[in-house]
């Protein structure tokens, strides 16, 4: 029986791949935030006495910068969601040639049925592919105990970690034992810098002894405490292993057997091929590719997996046994239609909204490619604003542009492309893109929405918003000054809080025949403002406000897609929720008579 | 051995389903259930529809349930209910908040918001209705509208042996305790009126065990 104590706690995964790291001794750990990776970074930074925890521009140089501490012999961690890792993966395939100092483990957070996110891949892939060993936990006390088992087994076989977690694991809450701090042990003398150097000439070294160290993992694999075996009898066997062992424990309870599978890279060959020798019939049960089944299949063993479980998207307990048991669920049948679609919004007051509406009208009456990017931005894409076409990854909206505007002009076709970026995006990999589109002499309209901070994943700083992840200040980033560093000859910063500015200044861009950049600046309506940006940016009402007898119930106020603004059908009017206004006067901009108001001015 | 009991949650982003939660796992913990907890952070936050879970009993093991999982379906919104009565087990409960938020193509005025929701729910489910947000607006604040519908799953639920005010206590800010506390109790008695106050138990579990059955 669990009871609560002050050792035992409910912890998120994240928070518990946080404490475990923690306790392992981490020094050093950076991250760019992602869901569902964020609050790992975020409970680490808590621990400011013993951990550097830090926001990295990119995952690319989180990781590059986690090994560096490795190097200097600091046991260190990276954070990413899964996308991420493919930015960072560079530095990743050749850490595994040169192996580590301090204990080094990069966190993969995939997101199984696209949360919050443009994919679904399965980062399982990467271990082999890396070469490297890989953990998967299956809940919280398992992302702690991983977690301090993975720095050990960093510096034991001298190679980075993958760990392995998913939405559910991330963002569900169990159980954890606190424990307390290890110091990780310091390896500073004698630094061994050569093996770092991976030049062709040591990477064919290098190349050589990985093959050994995966062979001597692949023998620890067979023992790791984490592969373990639950054994109920023969009739069914069940090789699982993060949050699908939890699903398949749910389904099976004590009616089958378990392999459950927590080092997953490389894979105990002997130790699946005893489990499946003693079962009368073996399940695979794994959340997205069959990783795990490739593998068996492989060994020449069969097992039903895939052909059963789907291949995409998350499982539930419902759909395993669905899947495996053909137990339709029991559920309660109810007329549907009347549910209305509820899909996520901009924000009442953000500041994206009068911008995507200029943008919107103005690629109505031009011929207009929108290429925009990661982040709440990408909502600007929904009715009514439809002011985004293109959305791929970080920092794609300016080169994708490039791209398209190159070939638009060879064709004569007239057709301009205008790319939108977040202030977060464009230092994430925006930069390198805008460089691109002025050194190849584009023209390129790019519009940095410059929100001063995080949005999308929940507030946190970046290197534009002027303090660090455990709230020092710092020098900000100003992005007028690297854009025209980087060359671009026309760049204008706005408010777009000014509707008629945001048209002007459109316009002014789609004039040009060079590369020009439109800085959008104010800030997130969620973020906390100090004192200098409350001066900075104020709105003149505290909320706006219908005048019904000048409202001519012409719906324009409905195109800027606000929550606080509706239509009530009864009246023929249009109603501001003054709870959720926060004043930011949009919709009173387009309403043509005069009907929308301060609300503190209508009440007087 | 006590079976493992799963509550469902939904609202919209913003309505406050998560500190519900939060207070919901703890009280678990302390009263000696395993507990596991699973809610959805990022993309779906921006207004969007929410959901959480609270799975509690002897021993946990997924954190979610599929389709035709829930022992009780707590929705804050009206609408969302049945967008997620799926979800519910036949024979659970509904506890509804009679409370509209209209969505973007509501507020368009391209669909009306459903008038016969708590009509159909009352006739698939063991459906109880609350009027959170006027009890809410009655104590102060229509923020507390959470509490009041935690009230009234505590009762619905049977989780009254648990004694969930020290858990409330320390799970809000010292200035919006009183509050808070007050839409607690109105929830609870908007459920089972004229019960009185019950003292609060150390060791809930036998109790738990016969109410949940």
């Amino acid at each position: 029986m669990l009871m609560s104590s002050p050792k035992v706690t409910l912890l998120s995964g994240n928070e518990a791949v946080a404490q475990g790291a923690y306790e392992a001794g981490v020094v050093y750990a950076s991250a760019y935030p992602g869901t569902p990776s964020t609050e790992i970074l975020e409970t680490l930074c808590k621990f400011r006495d013993d951990v550097i925890a830090e926001w990295a521009p990119n995952e690319k140089v989180a990781f590059e910068s986690a090994l560096g501490a490795s190097i200097a012999g600091g046991r260190a961690l990276a954070a990413m969601k899964m996308v991420g890792v493919n930015v960072a993966a560079d530095p990743l395939f050749s850490a595994a040639y040169s192996g580590v100092n301090g204990g080094l483990v990069l966190v993969s957070a995939d997101d199984p049925g696209l949360h919050s996110s443009q994919n679904e891949q399965d980062n399982r892939h990467y271990a082999p592919f890396m070469k490297i060993p890989m953990l998967e936990p299956s809940d919280s006390q398992e992302s702690k105990d991983m977690m301090k088992a993975a720095f050990d087994i960093s510096e034991n076989f001298d190679t980075p970690v993958l760990f392995r977690m998913t939405t559910r694991i991330c963002h569900s809450k169990s159980l954890v034992h606190l424990g307390k701090r290890q110091e990780g042990p310091r390896r500073l003398c004698p630094l061994n810098l050569t093996k770092f150097d991976v030049v062709p000439a040591l990477a064919r070294r290098h190349r050589v002894r990985l093959e050994a160290r995966l062979k001597r993992l692949a023998e620890y694999s067979e023992t790791c405490e984490f592969n373990r075996i639950e054994w109920n009898g023969p009739k069914i066997g069940i090789v699982t292993s993060g949050i699908a062992y939890q699903y398949a424990r749910e389904v099976f309870a004590d009616t089958a057997s378990y392999l459950k599978l927590g080092f997953t890279h490389p894979l105990p060959v002997r130790l699946i091929r005893d489990f499946a020798s003693k079962v009368e019939v073996l399940y695979v049960v794994e959340e997205l590719d069959p990783y795990l089944e490739d593998f068996i299949r492989q060994q020449g063993i069969t097992c039903i997996g895939k052909e059963k479980i789907p291949r995409i998207f998350e499982l539930d307990p419902a759909i395993v046994a669905r899947a495996l048991l053909g137990r339709e669920p029991e559920t309660i049948r109810a007329d549907m239609s009347p549910v209305v679609p509820r899909p996520p919004v901009l924000c009442a007051g953000c500041p994206h909204r009068g911008f995507f509406y200029e943008l919107g009208k103005l690629a109505r009456r031009r011929s207009v490619v929108i290429s925009g990017d990661i982040g709440c931005y990408t909502l600007g894409g929904n009715e009514p604003l439809k002011a985004l076409d293109l959305c791929i990854c970080m920092g794609a909206g300016p080169s994708m542009a490039h791209g398209a505007q190159k070939v638009f002009n060879k064709f004569g076709d007239g057709t301009r492309v205008v790319a939108t970026i977040g202030d977060s995006t464009f230092f994430h990999t925006g930069i390198a893109s805008l460089m691109n589109a002025v050194y190849n002499k584009s023209n390129t309209i790019t519009c940095i929405l410059d929100n001063r901070i995080t949005g999308m994943t929940g507030q946190q700083d970046n290197p534009g918003s002027g303090t660090t992840l455990q709230g020092e200040s710092t020098p900000p980033i100003d992005i007028e000054a690297v854009v025209r560093a980087l060359g671009v000859r026309h760049v204008r910063v706005i408010s777009p809080m000014d509707l008629t500015h945001v048209q002007e200044t459109l316009t002014w861009a789609f004039d040009l025949d060079e590369a020009s950049v439109i800085i959008v600046r104010w800030p997130c309506v969620l973020k906390k403002l100090d004192r200098e940006e409350r001066d900075e940016y104020t709105h003149k009402a505290k909320f706006m406000t219908v005048v019904e007898e000048h409202c001519s119930g012409c719906r324009m106020c409905l195109n800027v897609g606000c929550p606080a603004v509706s239509f009530d059908r009864a009246t023929g009017k249009a109603r501001i929720d003054p709870n959720a206004c926060n004043g930011c006067s949009v919709c009173a901009q387009v309403c043509k008579w005069s009907a929308v108001v301060n609300g503190d001015s209508a009440n007087a | 051995m006590r079976e493992t009991t799963s509550l469902f949650l939904v609202g919209v982003g913003g309505q406050g389903t998560v500190l519900v939660t939060a207070i919901l796992s703890k009280g678990l913990v302390a009263a000696g259930y395993d507990v596991k907890m699973a809610e959805v952070h990022g993309m779906s936050q921006r207004g969007g529809s929410v959901s959480t879970q609270v799975r509690y009993g002897d021993a946990v093991y997924s954190p979610i349930v599929g389709r035709g999982g829930a022992d009780a379906l707590v929705a804050f919104e009206t609408m969302e209910a049945l967008r997620w009565i799926e979800y519910l087990k036949p024979g659970g409960k509904v506890i509804v908040n009679d409370f509209r938020i209209a969505s973007a193509p509501i507020l368009m005025g391209q669909r009306d918001y459903p008038d016969n929701v708590l009509d159909i729910l009352k006739a698939c489910a063991d459906t109880t209705v609350i009027e959170a947000s006027d009890i809410a607006v009655e104590i102060g604040n229509p923020r507390v509208m959470n509490l009041v519908l935690f009230g009234a799953l505590v009762e619905s639920a049977a989780l009254s042996a648990i004694d969930w005010e020290p858990v409330i206590r320390s799970s809000v800010k010292p200035a919006f305790l009183e509050m808070n506390l007050a839409a607690f109790r109105a929830g609870r008695n908007a459920v089972s009126p004229g019960e009185p106050e019950r003292p609060a138990r150390k060791t809930p579990r036998k109790k738990i065990v016969k109410e949940s059955k």
